[in-house]
C-alpha cells in the first residue's frame, strides 16, 4: 500500500497543496493572497514537472493495475505541468487588471492538473473517469471565471451542459465495455479485444472515442470550442487550448494503445475519419473568422486532427508523432497567447484581427515573433510546426493512412490561408492609425519571444524532446 | 575550409541576425547602413562562392565539398555540389549583389528589406547544395516566406492579391512532393539524397482506383515532384501565378524571382525527376515535352498583346522556361546541356530585362508601354543596353541566349521532331514581342510631354548592368565555360538515366518470354 502511495506521491501532494491552498485563502484576507497563491501554484508545478522528468524511471503499477506510472504518463505530465505553469503566469497581470485574479483561479487550476496526471496514469476506466471529470469541472468553473460577464457565463454553462453529455456517452460506452469485457482494467480489456471485439465492445469502444474526441475537440464533437475559447477569459482560453489538450489527447492514446492495442483495425478507420474532418472543418471555419479567439478555436480543432493523423497510425512511430505533435503544438499556443494578451486599447482587451493593422511598424519585435509563430502554426519550413506535421505523416503514411497524409497536406494549405491572414493585417496595411496601445508586460514578452525562438532554434536538435517521445512511445505500444 | 558551403549558405543569414538585432533606428543613417551591410555580405558571398568555383574540379562527377552531419528525425544535415548545381550557387551570389544595388533607392522600412533578401539568398543557396530531401524541402519552401513578403510589403497596387496567390499557388504544388519526399523515405529508408539517386523505387505497373500507372511508384512520385517544380517553374497552365507576382513586385524583388527562384524547379527536375524516377521520367516525358511546346507558342502570343512591360517579360519567362523542360526531358546530353545554359543565361537576361524595367520605372512610376516612346532621344546609354537583352531575349547569335535554346531545339529534335517544329516557331514569335516591345519604348520620335525631361542610366545602374552585359556576351560567344563545368556530371546523368531505361526494357522482354 505504501509502495502504491509512493508512485501517486505527486498527484498527491499537488492535491494536499491545492486544498491548503483553498484553506489558507478562505481563513486569510481571501483574493490579497491570490497572487501569491498564483506564483506558488506555478512554482509547485515547474517543481513537480522537474521531479517527475528527471527521477522517474520504468514502469510502476499501483492500486492493482488502476493507476500507471510510466514513460509516457511522464512526458505527458511534464509537458502538462510546464505549460499550465506558463498559462499561470502570463495570466497574473491581465486578470489582475481586469479585477479577475481571484484566489479560486490558481487552486482550481491546480485540481484541474491533478485530473490531468490522473488521466493519463489511468489504467482502468473507473480512475480514468476520475480523472476526466476533476478536470472538466475545474475547467466548467474557471471558463465562468468573469460572473458578470454574459458571453463568460454562457461558456461556462455551454461547456458544462456539452461536457456533461460528453461524459455521458462517455460512461455509457465504458459500462459496454466493462459488460463485454467483464473488467474495467485496461490490462484486462486489451486480452479480451486481442481474441477479437464483439459488437458490443465495439459499441463500447466508439462510445468511448466519442467521449475522447469531445475532449479533444474533434470534429464531429468540436461544437463548443469556439464559443468557449471566445467567452472566457483569454488566460483561460490560453490554458484550455494547452495543458487539457495534451491531458485528453494522451488519454486518448492510452486507452487505445492499452486497452484496445491489439484492435488497432477496428477504431483506425474512425479515428482517421475524426482526423480528416477536424484538419478540413478547422481550416475552412478559420477563414471567416474576425475575432482572434475563434480563430484560434478553429486552429487548435485542425492541429486536433494532425494530432489525431499520428495516433490513427496505431503504431510506435505514430504516438511518438502524436507526443511531439503536441508538446510543440503546446508550445506554439503559448506564445501566441502571450501575443495576444498583450493586444489591448486603453487596458481593453482587443481581440479584433483588423485592429493588428500596421503593428509590424510599431512594433517590430512582437510581430516578427508573431510572424514566426504563424508560420509554425501553418506548418511552413523552416519552422518547428513544420516538423511536427513532417512527423505524423510520416507516421501516418507508414501506417498505410497515405490518402490520410495527402488529405492533411492539403488541409493545411487551406489553413495557410487564415495565418497568412493575421500577417497580412501586421505587415501589408497601410493605415496609421493607432488600434493598440499598451500590453507592455515583460512575462509575456518574454513568453512570446521564447516560444518563437524554440520555433527557430528548434529545428537543430528539437531539445531532447525527440528522444523522449520516442522512448515515451515504447512503453506504451509494445 | 572543410566547411565552406555551410559558411557560404549562411552568411547572408549571419548578417540578417546581426541587423535585427543591432540596427536601430529608421533614419537615413541606418538606412544607408543597412544597405551597405546587405552589400557587403553579398559581396563576401561571392567572393566565398568563387573559392568553391575554382577548387572544384569539374571531371570528378559526384559530389564535392560534402559535409554531413547528423539531425533530427534520422535525417542528414548534408551539403555538397556537383556540375549540375555549382553553377546555379554561383549564379545565385552573383546577382544578389546586383540586387541589393538595384534597391539603393528603397526607402520604406530598409532594414526589413534587406532582411529579407537576405534570408533569401540563404535559402536559396541552400536549395541547390542540400544532400538530404527533407533539407531540400527546408529550404525549397522557406523561400516562399521572404518572397510573400518582399511581394506584401514593398509590391506595387495589387500586391496583397499578388502576394496570396503566389504563396498558396506554390504551396499546395510543395505539398504532395512533401507526401512523395515522406513516401521515399518508407520506400529507401533514408532522405539522403545521393543514396537515393542509386536507389531503384518500384517500377511494377498496379492498379490505383481503377487506372492503371504504368511505371507504378517512380510515376506517382515523378507526378507529385512534378506538381511542384512544375508550379515553381512555372509551366503552363500552372503559369498564371507568375505574372501577377511579377507585375506587384518591386524591382529587385522581380529580379531574384526571375533570375533565381525560377531556377529551382529546373534544378529539381533534374535532380530528382531525372536522376531519381528515370522510368517515371520515361513514362510522362510526351506529356511534357508537349505541354512545354505549348508553353512556348502560349505564353509568347500572349506575351504579344501585354500593355504592361513586367508581364511581357513574365510571359516571356515563361516561354524561355518551356525551352528548358523541353531540354530536361528529351533527357540526352545536349538537352540537359542546353536546359541548364538557358537557365543560367535566362537568369542574366531576364534580370537584366527586370532592371531594364526598374530604370525607366523608378523615373516615371508606369510600367504601361504607352507611356513611353522615343526613349534613345534623350537615353542613348539605355536603349543600347536594353537593344542587348532584348536581342539576347530573342535569341541572336552571339549572345548567351542563342546556345541554350539551340541545344535544346537539337536535342528535342531528335526525341520528338513535331515537339520540335511547334517549339521553333516560338523563336519567330519570341523575336516578334521582344523587337515590338523595343520599338514601342525606345524607337521613335520623342512626342510624350512627360518623357521630355527623362534622364538617362547613372554610374549606379551602369555599373550594375556591366556584370550582366559581360557574362551575356561572353556565354554568347564561349559557352564552353559552362559547358565544361557541367558536362561531366551531365554525362554521367544521362549514362545513369539510359541505363535505368535498358534495364527496365530488358525486364518487360523477359517477363513476355
Amino acid at each position: 500500500m505504501s509502495a502504491d502511495l509512493t508512485i501517486i506521491l505527486p498527484e498527491i501532494l499537488l492535491a494536499v497543496f491545492a486544498m491548503l491552498g483553498l484553506i489558507g485563502a478562505v481563513y486569510t484576507s481571501k483574493d490579497g493572497l491570490a497572487s501569491p497563491l498564483l506564483w506558488a501554484t506555478s512554482a509547485v508545478f515547474l517543481a513537480v514537472a522537474a521531479w517527475i522528468g528527471f527521477s522517474g524511471e520504468g514502469t510502476n503499477v499501483a492500486f492493482g493495475g488502476m493507476f500507471v506510472d510510466d514513460g509516457f504518463s511522464r512526458f505527458a505530465k511534464v509537458t502538462i505541468l510546464v505549460s499550465a505553469a506558463a498559462v499561470l503566469l502570463m495570466s497574473e497581470g491581465y486578470m489582475s487588471q481586469r479585477g479577475l485574479l481571484r484566489f479560486e483561479y490558481p487552486m482550481l487550476v491546480a485540481l484541474a492538473a491533478v485530473g490531468m496526471m490522473t488521466m493519463v496514469s489511468a489504467g482502468d476506466l473507473m480512475a480514468l473517469y476520475m480523472g476526466l471529470e476533476l478536470q472538466s469541472l475545474a475547467l466548467y468553473v474557471v471558463a465562468s471565471l468573469r460572473r458578470d460577464s454574459v458571453k463568460s457565463t454562457e461558456a461556462g454553462l455551454k461547456y458544462f451542459v456539452l461536457g456533461a453529455l460528453s461524459s455521458g456517452l462517455l460512461l455509457y460506452g465504458a459500462s459496454l465495455v466493462y459488460g463485454y469485457a467483464g473488467t474495467t482494467l485496461f490490462s484486462g480489456i486489451v486480452q479480451v479485444a486481442e481474441e477479437g471485439v464483439s459488437l458490443g465492445l465495439l459499441f463500447g469502444l466508439v462510445f468511448l472515442m466519442a467521449g475522447f474526441a469531445f475532449k479533444v475537440s474533434a470534429v464531429p464533437f468540436h461544437m463548443w470550442t469556439p464559443d468557449v475559447y471566445e467567452g472566457s477569459p483569454t488566460p483561460v482560453t490560453a490554458f484550455f487550448a494547452t495543458a487539457p489538450k495534451m491531458a485528453a489527447m494522451a488519454l486518448f492514446a492510452r486507452v487505445m494503445h492499452d486497452a484496445f492495442g491489439g484492435a488497432v483495425a477496428d477504431w483506425q478507420q474512425v479515428m482517421a475519419l475524426l482526423s480528416v474532418l477536424s484538419m478540413f472543418l478547422g481550416a475552412f471555419a478559420a477563414i471567416g473568422q474576425t475575432n482572434i479567439k475563434r480563430l484560434m478555436a478553429f486552429s487548435s480543432i485542425a492541429h486536433m486532427g494532425y494530432a489525431l493523423m499520428g495516433l490513427a497510425a496505431g503504431t510506435v512511430l505514430g504516438v511518438q508523432a502524436m507526443l511531439v505533435y503536441m508538446a510543440i503544438y503546446v508550445t506554439m499556443n503559448v506564445g501566441t497567447f502571450a501575443f495576444i494578451l498583450m493586444m489591448e486599447k486603453d487596458g481593453q482587451p482587443v481581440v479584433e484581427i483588423s485592429a493588428l493593422r500596421m503593428y509590424s511598424k510599431r512594433e517590430p519585435g512582437k510581430a516578427l515573433a508573431m510572424l514566426v509563430l504563424l508560420f509554425s502554426l501553418a506548418g511552413v519550413p523552416p519552422m518547428l510546426g513544420f516538423f511536427g506535421k513532417l512527423y505524423v505523416l510520416r507516421a501516418a503514411y507508414e501506417g498505410g493512412l497515405a490518402w490520410l497524409a495527402i488529405a492533411g497536406v492539403i488541409a493545411s494549405v487551406i489553413g495557410a490561408y487564415y495565418y497568412l491572414r493575421i500577417v497580412f493585417y501586421m505587415y501589408f496595411g497601410d493605415t496609421d492609425e493607432e488600434r493598440l496601445n499598451g500590453g507592455k508586460s515583460p512575462i509575456l514578452w518574454a513568453m512570446l519571444m521564447g516560444s518563437a525562438a524554440v520555433m527557430v532554434l528548434g529545428i537543430i536538435n528539437m531539445f531532447g524532446v525527440e528522444g523522449a517521445a520516442a522512448s515515451a512511445a515504447l512503453t506504451l505500444v509494445n | 575550409m572543410d566547411n565552406i558551403l555551410s559558411i557560404t549558405t549562411f552568411m547572408p543569414a549571419l548578417a540578417a541576425l546581426i541587423l535585427a538585432v543591432f540596427l536601430r533606428g529608421e533614419d537615413e543613417a541606418a538606412q544607408r547602413n543597412a544597405k551597405w551591410v546587405a552589400m557587403a555580405t553579398t559581396v563576401i558571398t561571392f567572393i566565398a562562392s568563387l573559392f568553391i568555383l575554382f577548387e572544384f574540379d569539374p571531371n570528378d562527377t559526384g559530389f564535392q565539398f560534402v559535409e554531413e552531419g547528423t539531425w533530427i528525425m534520422g535525417l542528414t544535415y548534408k551539403m555538397g555540389v556537383d556540375g549540375i548545381s555549382v553553377l546555379f550557387v554561383m549564379l545565385t551570389t552573383f546577382i544578389m549583389p546586383l540586387v541589393i544595388a538595384a534597391s539603393w533607392s528603397v526607402t520604406d522600412r530598409v532594414k526589413e528589406y534587406m532582411i529579407a533578401f537576405l534570408l533569401l539568398e540563404t535559402l536559396m543557396l541552400g536549395v541547390f547544395m542540400a544532400l538530404d530531401l527533407v533539407l531540400f524541402y527546408l529550404f525549397f519552401e522557406a523561400g516562399l516566406i521572404p518572397m510573400f513578403l518582399i511581394i506584401g510589403i514593398w509590391g506595387g497596387a495589387n500586391r496583397i492579391y499578388a502576394s496570396f496567390k503566389f504563396f498558396l499557388y506554390t504551396f499546395l504544388g510543395s505539398v504532395l512532393m512533401l507526401v512523395a519526399m515522406v513516401g521515399m523515405y518508407a520506400d529507401a529508408g533514408t532522405t539522403d539524397i545521393e543514396t537515393l539517386l542509386n536507389h531503384q523505387f518500384g517500377t511494377e505497373t498496379f492498379s490505383l482506383l481503377g487506372i492503371q500507372i504504368v511505371g507504378g511508384m517512380q510515376t506517382l512520385l515523378f507526378l507529385a515532384f512534378f506538381a511542384s517544380f512544375a508550379v515553381k517553374m512555372p509551366m503552363w497552365p500552372v503559369h498564371t501565378w507568375l505574372p501577377d507576382a511579377h507585375v506587384q513586385a518591386p524591382t529587385a524583388g522581380s529580379v531574384v524571382l526571375a533570375a533565381i527562384l525560377l531556377k529551382l524547379g529546373g534544378y529539381g527536375f533534374i535532380r530528382f525527376s531525372i536522376g531519381m524516377f528515370p522510368i517515371g521520367s520515361d513514362v510522362m516525358a510526351p506529356l511534357v515535352l508537349w505541354m512545354s511546346a505549348i508553353a512556348i507558342v502560349y505564353t509568347s502570343l500572349v506575351a504579344l498583346v501585354q500593355e504592361d512591360m513586367k508581364k511581357l517579360i513574365a510571359y516571356s519567362s515563361v516561354a524561355h522556361m518551356g525551352f528548358v523542360t523541353m531540354g530536361i526531358f528529351a533527357a540526352n546530353q545536349q538537352g540537359l546541356d542546353g536546359a541548364i545554359f538557358q537557365m543560367l543565361s535566362h537568369g542574366f537576361i531576364s534580370g537584366a530585362l527586370f532592371l531594364c524595367v526598374g530604370v525607366i520605372y523608378d523615373r516615371m512610376h508606369t510600367r504601361d508601354i504607352d507611356a513611353y516612346g522615343g526613349l534613345v532621344n534623350r537615353m542613348p546609354a539605355y536603349a543600347l543596353i536594353f537593344m542587348l537583352f532584348t536581342m539576347a531575349n530573342v535569341g541572336l547569335p552571339g549572345t548567351s541566349g542563342f546556345v541554350g535554346e539551340f541545344l535544346t531545339l537539337m536535342a528535342v529534335f531528335q526525341v520528338n521532331t513535331w515537339v520540335a517544329a511547334v517549339a521553333t516557331t516560338g523563336v519567330i514569335f519570341s523575336a516578334a514581342y521582344a523587337l515590338w516591345l523595343y520599338r514601342r519604348v525606345v524607337m521613335g520620335d520623342l512626342i510624350k510631354e512627360s518623357l521630355k525631361s527623362i534622364t538617362d542610366m547613372g554610374r549606379r545602374e551602369k555599373a550594375i548592368f556591366a556584370p550582366l552585359v559581360v557574362m551575356t556576351i561572353l556565354l554568347g560567344v564561349y559557352p564552353a565555360l559552362i559547358l565544361d563545368i557541367i558536362g561531366p556530371s551531365v554525362a554521367a546523368l544521362v549514362t545513369q538515366y539510359d541505363t535505368a531505361l535498358a534495364a527496365a526494357e530488358a525486364a518487360t522482354q523477359f517477363a513476355e518470354n
